[in-house]
């Protein structure tokens, strides 16, 4: 399919400079948006209609996204750009897509994934009561439609997201109920000498911290999780043992809960690409080189899609794996060019790791969640089920644990539950979470409406 | 019983294969008090048997099969007593709808064929089988209601039938691949790729659609292909369509079917299938078959169009060249059985090829007829 355009999937901060960077070099590619508006998440702009300032939205980020979203306003007469579009499977004519009932598809000669990632979940009793909500839920909902997930929120979990969402809350006149972070202080000291490196991203995380706590919000280190709360089917308190061992209670309306990210990979398994287990996130992604390369010579990927750096290195390493799509396609690019942005991503390399190094994710949580605990929203799949599989049923992995008790069988076929179904696999059959495998994609990636039709 | 032959790698029959066939006679060859081992190169059930749809239909079956069908679906019924849990099987009735004439005559006759064989199908208008079932299209005509048939999961079913196989005493051995049969003086010697001998005097290969090369290493090759279903299931739904419902259709992209389960979702197939590779052992789902089944579903029941797919798969499964299994004794090799190749219509036989398989390689003899499935057919 070589006479076939360029595709560029998503347009966050990867997408947009990589789109950019090949319409530099003379090319129209194809940009599959599954939002309806450009930005992604970390800078997803708000709906027309809202005319809130970039610095109220997005903080000490505010130029880098309004330089991503002019960037971009200036690329469209030169892009293919599908907005509110999902890449949904892959037949051997090429990509399908959907926009509502229409389904495309969209042949290539090379694509470029940038996917994103979204939360990492460790479930805990009562994370299903309506008011408990995902870290990057709470932020769609304050950024795209100026509403919070509650009046007094409790933020938990581990990452610089933790902190970012509560300052958001704090920014937008929400003073949130606690921040909770299952990493200790001492771990988080750990991680910063990888991160020294970044000072700067350093220094704003501390001001958000600082401004949380001058306001008045208690900042919690250490917790072990034990419960969210509910009243009347609502959320209406958080449980945690603090660092000490002593069980501690918070009142709240809501919760925003997120453990660190998950690369939304499965269009790259679609794909076929070749996938290894990554030890510092503690989670399978597909293989890449530097630049971007899979094991497929026609696919490639940058951004948290693929490697958890945040959303400079994804500018980056969206520009770099257009590099490489024009290198490879007989585009002469400059070695400096490669050079520069191997600079820049060695430094955000380091500091990515770091930051896993200081928030870690709580792993060992899995091994003690009850056994009534809900894992599998969707399928309403316990623990103990999961334990069932590992024991009685005899499932050494992931797929197998899947077809006899249904874990991850459901919508969203695991990219919520996944991780730590796997963890909770891993530690009833005692073996390392690697052993356990990782889901199988299956088509569609989302749900698709089944009076669809394909439009030519 | 008979309790295990003192040593381990040897023992009255070996099963290559640990699918539903495999797993069903390991189980019931335990009730025959032979010793088993069972060998199985990934997990039981984990190819043709475990992604098929799941559908226990007798109606519209090859006539001659229909006494193998009839004693399998005693054994589903029986299932919960025999091996402790039921695979989800439900007695929900079948039916089989049809949008022309020529088709509805068609059902109309086989129900008059199947008679003697103890189907009693019921045929109905469309506007009566609307009356009885209201989620059916108003472009169905003829119906064909058979209401002691069902559904079961079968991820669950030969899964089910290993480990009560085990209970029995089989010695069910997995992620363990066979790469050599030979036969020896009396006893067949059985090698695999982890280095390991086993050997018996008795042997059934029910290696799916891996079985053919086996047969073919004994000198009887059969005309044979490896293809996938295409699978997908709908979100969850109020449960409200009891019966499995499929497409008489002549037309080959027309033939989808259907079954809600007890949690909610319609789980469907049918049209076209994909070509399966079984060195890979992946059958692919092609969106494009995705996209064409969704007009189909429609048609037999209209409200789907409003329901969101969530995922779809598919499998590898043999097929032979006239679309019957191949069951039986070897035309040529003393003491060698086959039950494999069961075209995609396998899963509700699963249960009563075990128990037949086990009565004819304990005994010599059936009273089920086989005649239309030995390999000799093809010689």
């Amino acid at each position: 399919m070589a006479d076939e355009p360029v595709i560029v999937i998503g347009a966050g901060p990867a997408g947009t400079r990589a789109a950019q960077r090949l319409v530099q070099a003379g090319l129209r590619p194809v940009v599959i948006d599954e939002n309806d508006r450009q930005g992604g998440q970390i800078y997803r702009r708000q709906p027309e209609n809202f005319h809130r300032a970039p610095e109220k939205l997005y903080g000490t980020e505010a130029a880098k996204a309004s330089s991503l979203h002019t960037d971009f306003d200036l690329l469209r007469p030169h892009i293919d750009y599908r907005p509110g579009t999902t890449v949904w499977g892959v037949s051997n004519e090429g990509l399908m897509t959907v926009r509502g009932q229409d389904v495309t598809i969209v042949p290539f000669s090379r694509v470029i994934i940038t996917s994103g990632a979204t939360d990492r979940i460790m479930p805990v009793p009562g994370w299903t009561t309506p008011g408990a909500y995902s870290l990057g839920a709470a932020q769609i909902a304050l950024k795209a439609q100026a509403c919070a997930i509650g009046r007094k929120p409790v933020f938990m979990g581990t990452g610089p997201l933790l902190y970012l969402v509560a300052w958001q809350y704090l920014q937008a006149g929400v003073k949130p109920a606690a921040v909770l972070d299952t990493s200790a202080l001492s771990t988080r000291m750990r991680g910063l000498r990888r991160m020294a490196s970044r000072a700067r991203v350093v220094a704003n995380g501390v001001r958000y911290m600082a401004n949380l706590a001058r306001a008045g919000v208690r900042l919690h280190a250490g917790i072990t999780p034990r419960a969210i709360e509910g009243s009347n089917n609502q959320v209406s308190g958080v449980v945690w043992r603090d660092s000490r061992g002593k069980l501690r209670h918070a009142a709240c309306d809501a919760v925003g809960m997120g453990y660190g990210l998950r690369s939304e990979t499965q269009l790259a398994d679609l794909l076929k690409c070749e996938f290894i287990f990554d030890p510092c996130f503690t989670q399978w992604r597909p293989h890449v080189d530097r630049n971007g390369r899979t094991s497929r010579p026609d696919v490639y990927l940058a951004g948290d899609g693929v490697l958890l750096r945040g959303a400079d290195a994804a500018e980056a390493a969206g520009q770099l794996a257009a590099c490489a799509v024009l290198r490879d396609g007989g585009h002469v690019v400059a070695d400096t060019e490669f050079t520069q942005l191997h600079e820049t991503l060695t430094v955000m390399n380091r500091f990515g790791r770091g930051l896993a190094e200081a928030f870690p994710w709580p792993a060992h949580l899995a091994r003690a969640l009850p056994d009534d605990t809900v894992v599998c929203r969707c399928e309403n799949i316990t623990a103990g089920e999961i334990r069932r599989a590992a024991g009685e049923l005899d499932a050494p992995e992931m797929n197998r644990a899947k077809a006899l008790t249904r874990p991850g069988m459901g919508r969203c076929q695991g990219r919520m539950c996944g991780l730590a179904a796997a963890e909770i696999l891993a530690a009833a059959r005692n073996v390392p979470v690697r052993e356990v495998g990782r889901l199988r994609t299956a088509a569609p990636v989302k749900p698709l409406p089944l009076n669809c039709t394909v439009r030519s | 019983m008979t309790a295990y032959p003192t040593n381990r790698m040897q023992a009255d029959v070996i099963i290559v294969g640990g699918g539903f066939m495999g797993a069903a006679t390991a189980f019931f060859l335990r009730r025959q008090g032979l010793s088993v081992i069972l060998l199985e190169r990934d997990l039981v059930g984990q190819a043709a048997s475990g992604v098929n749809f799941g559908n226990v239909r007798r109606q519209s079956r090859y006539l001659g099969q229909l006494p193998l069908a009839n004693r399998s679906r005693d054994i589903w019924l029986n299932m919960p007593r025999l091996i402790g849990e039921d695979a989800e099987f439900v007695m929900s009735g079948h039916i089989l709808v049809t949008t022309s004439e020529k088709d509805g005559d068609r059902l109309e006759k086989y129900a008059v064929d199947c008679k003697p064989y103890g189907l009693d199908l019921t045929i109905m208008t469309g506007a009566q089988a609307r009356a009885k079932f209201p989620m059916v299209g108003p472009e169905i005509r003829t119906v064909s209601y058979s209401p002691l048939d069902g559904h079961a999961n079968p991820r669950l079913a030969a899964p089910a039938f290993g480990r009560a196989a085990r209970r029995a005493g089989a010695r069910v051995i997995e992620n363990t691949e066979v790469c050599a049969i030979t036969k020896s003086a009396e006893d067949f010697i059985v090698e695999t790729r982890n280095g390991q001998s086993f050997q018996a005097p008795l042997l059934q290969i029910s290696s799916g659609a891996w079985g053919r090369a086996m047969a073919a290493s004994f000198g009887e090759d059969i005309p044979f292909a490896a293809n996938g279903p295409q699978m997908g299931v709908t979100e969850p739904l109020p449960y409200r369509i009891e019966p499995v419902i499929g497409c008489a259709s002549s037309v080959p992209e027309e033939g989808v079917y259907l079954r809600q389960v007890k949690r909610g979702n319609i789980v469907f197939g049918g049209g076209l299938r994909s070509v399966a590779d079984i060195v890979t052992k992946r059958a692919p789902i092609d969106p494009l078959n995705t996209m064409r089944q969704m007009p189909h579903l429609a048609r037999l029941v209209p409200q789907m169009a409003r329901l969101r797919i969530i995922r779809t798969w598919s499998g590898v499964e043999g097929y032979v060249g006239d679309n019957l299994p191949i069951m039986g004794p070897s035309s040529r090799v003393p003491g060698l059985f086959f039950a494999f190749g069961f075209c995609g219509h396998g899963f509700q036989l699963g249960p009563g090829v075990g128990m037949t398989m086990a009565e004819l390689i304990a005994t010599g003899r059936t009273d089920i007829p086989l005649e239309p499935f030995h390999i000799k057919r093809f010689q």
